[in-house]
């Protein structure tokens, strides 16, 4: 059983998908080390970026949180503010 | 304050907020637009203009945890954190820090830390834009 969960994206990581949005079909209980594994095997591109983290409901998320699919996920490059 | 703003940033309306009785420094941090950076071969490249884009709701929280910390630190009575999104061109206002204190020190410092967290944690990208193509910055190894 999986569970679609929608995913923003932003900066290069945008750019390289070539969406400000995706959908991404999980397993139930996923974590967002998942949605990361995921995310590079449905878009090899995203391994051109030096590093990325991912937010889950507007705050950094570790590799261990589980995923629900009524989180907010955005995928945070590396930033470059100021 | 904090603010995302697609307009210019206004330093007058700033230095006003953070105007009060009990501060005997104000200090400012402009960060601007420069007209060049250095390449991947570390040769000058000329910058057109830089697109700055942001998550929003996520940046102004991050945000407010570094004017938090920040206020943990040092006896800040007011302070103004002001970020510019879109299209800039040369010589234009991207961010803007002010931190009113009692002494100057603390406000130096608060300021310096305001400005060199934001660059680390808030998700905030930047794009330069040169003649020849385009480069989001730090993005890649």
């Amino acid at each position: 059983m999986k569970t679609p969960v929608s995913v923003l994206l932003f900066g290069i990581a945008r750019d390289l998908v070539g969406q400000s949005a995706i959908i991404c079909s999980l397993p139930q209980q996923a974590r967002i080390s998942d949605l990361l594994v995921h995310l590079h095997e449905q878009h090899p591109a995203l391994a051109g970026i030096k590093s990325l983290l991912v937010a889950r409901n507007g705050e950094y998320a570790d590799a261990d949180v589980l995923i629900s699919p009524t989180d907010e996920i955005a995928i945070i490059p590396p930033v470059s503010g100021g | 304050m904090i603010a995302l703003t697609p307009d210019p940033i206004d330093i007058s309306s700033a230095y006003k907020y953070l105007q009060t009785d009990g501060a005997g420094a104000i200090d400012f941090f402009f960060g601007v637009v420069r007209d060049n950076t250095p390449g991947a071969d570390g040769q000058r490249r000329d910058v057109e203009k830089l697109e700055y884009e942001a998550y929003g709701a996520m940046a102004i929280k991050e945000m407010q945890k570094i004017a938090d910390e920040a206020h943990r630190r040092w006896p800040i009575l007011k302070y103004a954190i002001v970020h510019r999104t879109g299209t800039l061109r040369i010589g234009e206002m991207a961010v803007l820090i002010g931190v009113a204190t009692p002494h100057r020190a603390e406000a130096f410092e608060a300021t310096r830390y305001i400005i060199d967290t934001i660059k680390q944690t808030v998700p905030i990208w930047k794009k330069e834009i040169f003649t020849d193509g385009d480069v989001w910055v730090n993005a890649t190894p």
